[in-house]
């Protein structure tokens, strides 16, 4: 046997530069290191939040509550003027946030879990199960998804619950090939085939091995889906075909007070009128995306 | 060259087989119709002859795989059906033949995106090029925003917001594209320029992200350092070393891009009234006429396949593994 | 400074003082921390130092160049009078392709797809206009046939993708070589190579060097390499200076501790014990991935408590045996025999206890083990899954084994990240010990460790052995480590086992073919190794 200089000892190895630092002290760091634009997404989306939760409170008049002046004027009692058969416009921006962003989550939720927990098989199986529904997702996505939308809405009719359910579905093909990419990578690594050769079982390895180590693409996904359903299901009420009347929502409104946008000239702020729902829509997915852009940069570390 | 063609024979008959199992979907769509819509399409003229007539008509009293290739074989033929409106309380059949409908429409919204597409490519390559050239320069950081904040609208809010300002307050351009076959070149581009406006808007907003991405994600190849390692200036890194190997993932952005212009192409149609392929669509999805849908839903997604079939096509040629195997 | 009386030629390249920092974690922590360097022309001079040393940085700074992440915060490059540290980038662009050329580890990545061999290898010579272009074609022909290249007319034809690793790393240096630099940095060049195929690389850049009298450095970990090629030596670590000297001063007489324990690193020898106790056995065992067959007729017998190592370069079937063994490939035929008993053919089917009783260490430790799970937990599963361990008991038996690798327990609650190589890989040690198994297999477990880590896994896992009586079937490409460690030795190559046997038999003549030559290209601490070896062989 050789001898060792004294100075060695497996313990005293110097590992990667990395210091430990508490869950509070990451988060401090982080705040600090968000671009003004990050900023900017985060204080708009709590107050959306805050507006779609306080909603009852906040609204002056109901939702559905028809006054006796259609195409009122801004200022007195309707802050933002009335629409076209007299409800407040500005009731209805509230309660659209609640109405609209609220459909969107639950969407994008149905959309993931669908998606997601069939892109973790696909990723594991890797072979028939995983081909099959590869193929088929291949499909689905092979038209357009406010086409394919726009057609099944046509048979199944325009309620929530279909509504819901088509853009989940059609949606869920993405976060699905999404899901399966990462966790694919992650499912040859050493450790899972550690685990498997162990004898732990699917749901183990599922949620235990893969998931915590896929949770950042995932969760920046999340926030692109809800900016895309989000904007789907106001492009499909604009068009008619998406959340009926009287639900307040964003999407037919614009529909329902774009003629006054021709009347610029004369009244400046009813032209303005249609396109406050249209602001609130943009006004969100802009801030989501800014978030989901500032997080992909800190977690993709590129070398700049 | 062979390995390439048949890589090329092998995604063609790929896209082919997609487009059937496609059209399928699309065909049995008409078979998941909840039973009573026989009785509201015909309206006050439904009684149990005309109903049953109707089903007959429709064929559906015949096995699916029957009915589905009496349907390829008639959409081959050009014939795309018969529409569901025009068979109203009078008793009389003034349907039309989908075909009638959707031809016209289809030259509209063509041109359209024809207008838009050459505009919007080259403005939306060069930008993307040169924000990943001058990567975190002001100028990057400017266009990036801007670029965010478009992908993120509703491009019924683009579009509106122009009509504001360049047709409603200072009245440049129409709010309203209405146009038919009568229509002079001139006039028709006249006419058009704000929904193409408004569409190369958002193309040029995603596509330019796409490039500058693919470009960052090209330049970050260790044999970009190499080049660079070797003495190479800028402009030859780019122009001799990362630009043959560009045009795979360039075709593939300016492919996906065109395929949204044909999903962004309905929304712009509706608001600026334009007599297009898309806004035949949502008109019928409304009324529920259902071959007009099927019809325009086949055509689209006839138009997307092809596309990304266009956007391998260009990846296999210009992949250079492939073009000189071992 | 030492001197140098093999060479007699002017200074070329002066670093003085090289500070370089570097940017990970947020922070900006100092790579290299005040670093000499000299070089006469004609002159090749070794920088060693383990992963991590900052040789690789140093290496690119000589030219002038801090890779993106990396800023040279102090110190003066006079190369040839010109300073690179303060020079615009223009100017040193004039000098890289031509006065000085790189030589990077992977040509695979290095080298365009989309363009031809012979078109990147004169770019740099054309562009500067040193020689008219046909000129360089032929000159890079020649540079072709006298690196030893098959087909030199017609090679520069190909693309990247046509050609072996070994000839892109010839080409490589052609293409260094093309503008007749004054200096070539070679990074790591062989390191990625088999070792038969890295004589006759090493070879060729010998040789070019010598006749063209270009200064060189020559960066690697590999003692044994650099004594073959360099003239002095300069060892790094932690981006310091540790010592410099003549190549066979060096090897001699090494002054520092560090670098005595580099050298030491090598002598480690397990004497052999014979053992007739069987306790698994594979047989005739085909096995293929799909339609290629990767296993012919391959029967191994490991004695109980013995170590069997497994040597052979890649593709020669070493670790698919392992995954046969485990279960993760069935074989098309031929029985995996555990204790007596035939095991299923297929993980799938074999019951906890089987599965237990054969473990598997990987050579990454990094993908071994899951990133978000601390010591503890990945300690800890093993023993919650197969023994049934929870809480107190859990925890002591985790205290335990920690102790056996000669961790301790502040170790329990980091993760991997935290960890250094030699660290991660003793967890890994750790987690398969906790299941009490008979059969432990090492699948090249050293392969990715700097030296002295090496040993000190080594040594461990010798400890182990005796104490508890385990079975290794120990699987590497490096003779160093099969001496070290192993009691009988089977020899590989292509999917077929070329003989097995005792160590002591396996290692003296008389030798198959193949064997002679696996043995015979492993480079050795003798300076004058390589050119012995050529002239044997004739090359």
């Amino acid at each position: 046997m050789s001898e060792q200089p004294e100075t060695y000892t497996a313990a005293a190895e110097v590992g990667a530069v990395r210091k430990r630092r508490t869950g509070f002290e990451r988060f401090v760091m982080l705040m600090k290191s968000a671009p003004p634009s990050a900023w900017f997404g985060m204080i708009v989306v709590t107050l959306y939040i805050l507006v779609a939760i306080f909603a009852d409170v906040l609204a002056p008049y109901g939702e559905a509550e028809i006054h006796p002046v259609p195409f009122a004027p801004w200022g007195g009692d309707f802050v933002f003027g009335t629409d076209q058969i007299g409800r407040d416009v500005l009731t209805r921006l509230i309660y659209g946030a609640r109405n609209t962003m609220g459909i969107a989550l639950a969407t994008t939720f149905l959309s993931f879990l669908i998606g997601g927990g069939l892109g973790l098989v696909a990723a594991i199986n890797r072979s028939w199960l995983d081909q099959a529904l590869s193929r088929f997702v291949d499909v689905l996505m092979a038209i357009p998804s406010l086409i394919f939308a726009l057609m099944l809405l046509s048979i199944f009719g325009s309620t929530i619950t279909s509504l819901i359910m088509i853009i989940a579905v059609l949606d869920s093909t993405r976060v699905f090939r999404l899901t399966r990419s990462v966790a694919v990578n992650v499912a040859v690594m050493d450790y899972v085939e550690a685990a498997r050769l162990r004898g732990e079982g699917l749901g183990w390895i599922m949620r235990r091995e893969i998931l915590p180590n896929i949770m950042p693409p995932l969760v920046a996904e999340f926030g692109l889906r809800f900016c895309f359903v989000f904007l789907t299901i106001a492009a499909l009420s604009f068009l008619g075909v998406g959340i009926q009347p009287p639900t307040a929502d964003w999407g037919s409104m614009v529909r329902a007070n774009a003629s006054l946008i021709q009347f610029a000239k004369y009244d400046i702020t009813a032209a303005i009128t249609p396109l406050l729902p249209a602001a609130a829509i943009a006004l969100l997915t802009v801030a989501v995306n800014f978030i989901v852009d500032w997080f992909l940069q800190k977690t993709s570390g590129l070398r700049e | 060259m062979n390995a390439v063609l048949s890589t090329i024979l092998k995604r063609l008959g790929l896209g082919i087989a997609t487009l059937f199992v496609v059209s399928a979907i699309i065909f049995s769509s008409i078979s998941m119709l909840p039973g009573d819509f026989s009785e509201a399409v015909l309206g006050q003229a439904a009684t149990k002859e005309t109903v049953t007539a109707f089903r007959k008509e429709l064929g559906l009293d015949k096995p699916a795989p029957v009915r589905y290739f009496e349907w390829v074989g008639s959409v081959l033929q050009g014939d795309l059906g018969t529409s569901f409106s025009g068979r109203n309380a009078s008793g009389q059949d003034r349907s039309r033949q989908v075909s009638d409908l959707v031809m016209p429409r289809l030259w509209n919204t063509l041109f359209l995106a024809g207008v838009t597409a050459v505009i919007a490519v080259p403005l939306a390559l060069f930008l993307g090029l040169t924000a990943a050239l001058y990567r975190n320069t002001a100028y990057d950081r400017i266009v990036n925003a801007a670029t965010l904040t478009t992908i993120s609208t509703p491009e019924f809010f683009v579009a509106y917001i122009l009509i504001l300002f360049l047709a409603s307050l200072w009245p440049v351009f129409p709010s309203l594209a209405n146009i038919d076959a009568s229509t002079a070149l001139g006039e028709r581009l006249y006419r058009v320029a704000l929904p193409a406006l408004t569409l190369t808007l958002v193309i040029v907003a995603h596509m330019m992200r796409m490039t500058r991405a693919a470009i960052i994600n090209l330049l970050a190849s260790p044999y970009i350092e190499m080049a660079r390692l070797k003495g190479a200036s800028r402009s030859q890194i780019i122009l001799k070393h990362a630009l043959p190997n560009a045009w795979a993932p360039i075709a593939t952005v300016i492919a996906f891009n065109l395929a949204y212009l044909v999903v962004g192409v309905v929304v712009v149609e509706v608001v600026f009234v334009y007599p297009g392929i898309g806004q035949l669509m949502v008109d019928a999805v409304t009324s529920r006429d259902i071959p007009v849908v099927q019809a325009c839903a086949l055509i689209f997604a006839a138009t997307y396949i092809l596309l990304n079939l266009t956007a391998d096509i260009i990846g296999i040629v210009t992949n250079p593994r492939l073009l000189h195997p071992r | 400074m030492t001197d140098h009386p093999e060479a007699n030629h002017d200074i070329l390249l002066k670093m003085r003082d090289i500070r370089i920092d570097g940017y990970s974690d947020e922070q900006w922590h100092p790579i290299i921390k005040g670093v000499d360097l000299t070089l006469r022309r004609g002159e090749i001079m070794g920088l060693i130092g383990e992963s991590g040393a900052g040789k690789s940085t140093l290496g690119k700074a000589a030219m002038g160049y801090t890779q993106p992440g990396c800023k040279l915060t102090g110190g003066s490059i006079m190369f040839d009078g010109i300073d690179l540290a303060k020079a615009k980038d223009r100017e040193k662009r004039q000098l890289w392709g031509t006065r000085i050329a790189y030589v990077a580890q992977s040509a695979a990545a290095s080298f365009n797809p989309a363009h031809r061999l012979i078109d990147q290898t004169v770019e740099a010579a054309t562009r500067r206009g040193i020689r008219p272009d046909a000129e360089s074609r032929a000159d890079a022909v020649e540079l072709f046939r006298a690196l030893q290249l098959p087909d030199p007319e017609t090679i520069g034809n190909r693309y990247p993708h046509q050609v072996s690793g070994g000839q892109l790393q010839r080409v490589m240096t052609a293409m260094a070589m093309s503008p007749r630099p004054d200096l070539i940095i070679f990074d790591e060049p062989t390191t990625a190579l088999d070792v038969t195929t890295q004589v006759e690389v090493l070879a060729s850049m010998r040789k070019i060097v010598e006749e063209f009298n270009t200064a060189a450095i020559y960066i690697t970990h590999d003692l044994a390499v650099v004594a073959q090629m360099a003239d002095f030596i300069q060892v790094l670590r932690y981006g310091e200076e540790v010592e410099e000297a003549p190549t066979r001063q060096m090897l001699t007489k090494p002054e520092e501790p560090y670098t005595k324990s580099l050298w030491s690193v090598r002598a480690l020898e397990k004497p052999e014990v014979k053992g007739d106790d069987i306790v698994l056995s594979i047989d005739n065992i085909d096995a293929a991935y799909g339609p290629l067959k990767v296993l012919h007729d391959v029967s191994i017998k490991l004695p109980r408590g013995r170590t069997v190592a497994v040597v052979g370069e890649s593709g020669s079937g070493k670790s698919t045996t392992a995954r046969v063994m485990t279960g993760l490939l069935p074989p098309l035929s031929g029985t995996v025999t555990f204790n007596g008993e035939v095991l299923p053919a297929a993980l799938k089917d074999r019951s906890k206890d089987q599965l237990q009783r054969i473990q598997m260490i990987y050579q990454m430790a990094d993908t071994a083990m899951n990133p978000r799970q601390t010591v503890e937990e990945i300690i800890g599963r093993p023993l919650e899954f197969y023994l049934g361990l929870k809480g107190k008991e859990r925890e002591e038996r985790i205290l335990e084994l920690l102790d056996m690798i000669e961790l301790d327990e502040s170790f329990m609650d980091r993760l991997p990240s935290e960890l250094s190589g030699g660290q991660k890989q003793r967890i890994c040690i750790a987690r398969a010990l906790a299941a009490r198994p008979d059969i432990i297999i090492c699948d090249e477990v050293t392969s990715a460790l700097d030296q002295i880590v090496q040993e000190g896994i080594l040594q461990l896992l010798l400890r182990l052995q005796k104490k508890y009586n385990i079975t290794y079937l120990f699987i590497t490409h490096d003779i160093a480590t099969v001496k070290a460690i192993s009691d009988e030795i089977v020899v590989m190559f292509e999917g077929k086992v070329v003989e097995q046997g005792l160590k002591s038999e396996i290692l003296s003549p008389p030798f198959p073919d193949y064997t002679k030559l696996l043995l015979s290209s492993v480079p050795e601490m003798d300076p004058d190794w390589l050119t012995n070896l050529l002239e044997n062989r004739d090359i």
